[in-house]
């Protein structure tokens, strides 16, 4: 049978959007493969909130003290004795954080193939196929999966709406495999630190990317941002780098922002970076390389050198607010 | 305490990327590999975790070009051991890497698995995560930071969730663990170093069957059609400053 199983998300008592647009990537494959859609829900203090997960046929729920936070190795016990039960044609897992803890180690165990950053999950003729975006983002592979596998699909991908659907699916219970013997403890979280900024709450940022080359340069960034009125934020390396706080990154694992501008400067556009950032009402990018993937979804690009384009657009835009 | 740190090569993604008359593979012809970026940190975090504690660190890749560099620049990093990979042949899948892995590295004694969260070219899913999952080993990704109790052979982690959150997990050696970024930034080391590291150190090899890959295949590998495109502005400096400026004044953006 055509089943495909959705592995729901929990973050901090509540399922995330990802949860929901997986619901509507499922929802589609498994009309396609003429088949029904399952949801997995892993957590505790579930028993009430499962009716939101509608947009499946079947809930199937495990409320266990043990599955409170994500801990990898005991979701991955469970979502195995799942998915070794029911024996569904496709399993899609959120290409996140959490996700990716369960997508690859469950295809090795179950020795049926993982496709990783999906962007497109459909079916042709019964068979499950994939579009993953590969080095990143530069190039999609199509794939086609000959039986079962395990899909990860990146955020954003889908419509989360299409899958907020309150419907009153069947519910059943997951008997829990043994979980005694686990070597994996969770110890508690650690919230981010304050900001001075709330980069999600400006209306313009001006972002900066390796492209900037040295750290002296931040300050054209800065002073563009304080002509402009807005803040500076920045894509992964520079804040691995330390030379902006973790609380400025935009991105898959920092924050996701709408501002009106989103000006971004020596940002090539990997797929993580974008996915924070790709509904910013205006983009605008500049960056020396004319086929770095943020023109794809810049509104306006510029290709050159971004120091000497950063400092004109601030000497310009002083010189207009001088005029008023 | 023994630590091993699984890298590979992948396509620098500054250079471009060109698929083959196939259709289905990357023309490898002219291709720049370097070391994936977060293998670079896993690197860090295991040379970290050296200094910190008394631990060897062994370094392993599937054989590429430019491997022989990438090890023994990790060996002037700071790593022990650094061992080629060899009869995967060219381009080897994660899951074949991870499968040859999983037979390997039994007999290599390790305690703790460090290798990148992702690589550009894990189509069919990451190292770490399939080698954990093959060994049933306890395992942990996306990665910030790794401290060792090397008493009760357990290692702390924090992993990153969006938004700034982190938690922090236990795990019980050995394990493997995904890295998203090290402590500190990956260090430089100067090519004398390196050169250094060529005259002290010979690259172990170690050959491996590659493991069998399940049912995926490749249709076609194409460059993404872009939904949207951006309007591009054309001249110096000046000019296009001026022409954004018009754009942003046009949407009170500029007041």
């Amino acid at each position: 049978m055509g089943e495909v199983l959705v592995v729901a998300e929990r973050f901090r008592g509540d399922w995330t959007e990802v949860t929901f647009e997986l619901l509507a990537a499922g929802r589609q494959l498994a009309q396609g493969l003429g088949g029904t859609l399952s949801v997995a829900a892993l957590g505790h203090g579930t028993t009430d909130q499962v009716r939101a997960l509608g947009a499946a046929d079947r809930v199937l729920y495990a409320d266990a003290p043990e599955l409170e936070a994500f801990v990898p190795e005991v979701h991955l016990r469970v979502l195995e004795a799942v998915v070794r039960s029911r024996q569904p044609r496709a399993v899609l897992v959120a290409n996140t954080s959490t996700g990716m803890d369960l997508a690859a180690p469950l295809a090795a165990r179950l020795g049926v193939p993982c496709v990783a950053y999906c962007r497109r999950v459909w079916a042709e003729d019964g068979q499950v196929l994939a579009q993953s975006q590969v080095y990143g983002g530069k190039l999609v592979a199509e794939v086609v999966l000959e039986g079962p596998g395990v899909l990860a699909v990146v955020a954003g991908s889908y419509p989360a709406e299409a899958g907020r659907v309150s419907g009153s699916p069947a519910v059943e219970e997951i008997p829990l495999p043994p979980l005694e013997g686990t070597r994996t403890r969770f110890v508690r979280f650690v919230e981010p630190e304050a900001a001075d900024v709330d980069i999600t709450r400006e209306e313009i940022l001006v972002a900066v990317g390796r492209g900037i080359g040295d750290r002296e340069n931040l300050g054209l960034a800065e002073e563009l941002a304080a002509a402009l009125g807005g803040a500076v934020c920045a894509s992964r390396p520079l804040v691995d780098n330390g030379w902006l706080p973790k609380n400025r990154q935009v991105g898959k694992s920092g924050l996701t922002v709408k501002p009106k501008l989103y000006l971004a400067a020596g940002i090539s556009g990997a797929p993580e970076h974008l996915e924070g950032m790709r509904n910013a009402e205006l983009i605008v990018a500049i960056n020396t390389d004319p086929k770095a993937p943020i023109f794809d979804v810049a509104h306006y690009g510029v290709v050159g050198d971004v120091l000497e384009i950063l400092s004109a657009l601030t000497e310009e835009v002083r010189r207009r607010k001088a005029q008023g | 305490m023994h630590i091993v740190v699984v890298g590979k090569l992948v396509p620098d993604l500054v250079e471009d990327l060109e698929v083959d008359a196939s259709g289905r593979e990357l023309d490898r012809q002219f291709l720049k590999l370097v070391l994936n970026e977060f293998d670079e940190h896993a690197l860090e975090e295991a040379v970290l975790l050296k200094e910190a504690h008394e631990a060897r660190v062994t370094v392993l890749a599937p054989d590429a070009d430019g491997v022989d560099d990438a090890l023994y620049t990790a060996l002037a990093k700071g790593a022990d051991r650094a061992v080629k990979l060899v009869g995967l042949g060219e381009a080897p899948s994660s899951r074949q890497i991870a499968a040859a892995l999983a037979s390997a590295l039994p007999s290599l004694n390790f305690d703790l698995v460090l290798t990148g969260v992702q690589a550009a070219d894990d189509l069919d899913g990451q190292v770490g995560m399939l080698l954990a999952g093959s060994l049933g080993l306890p395992h942990v990704g996306v990665v910030t930071g790794v401290e060792l109790d090397l008493d009760s052979r357990r290692a702390r982690v924090r992993k990153e969730y969006p938004g700034g959150w982190l938690a922090e997990l236990e795990v019980q050696l050995p394990a493997v663990l995904g890295i998203q970024a090290a402590k500190q930034p990956p260090r430089y080391v100067p090519v004398s170093k390196v050169r250094q590291a060529m005259k002290e150190h010979t690259l172990e090899e170690l050959s491996v069957e590659p493991g069998p890959a399940p049912g995926l295949s490749v249709r076609r590998l194409f460059k993404p059609e872009a939904t949207g495109r951006a309007e591009f502005l054309d001249g110096g400096p000046e000019e296009v400053a001026a022409r954004l400026a018009d754009i942003l004044a046009q949407r009170g953006l500029v007041r």
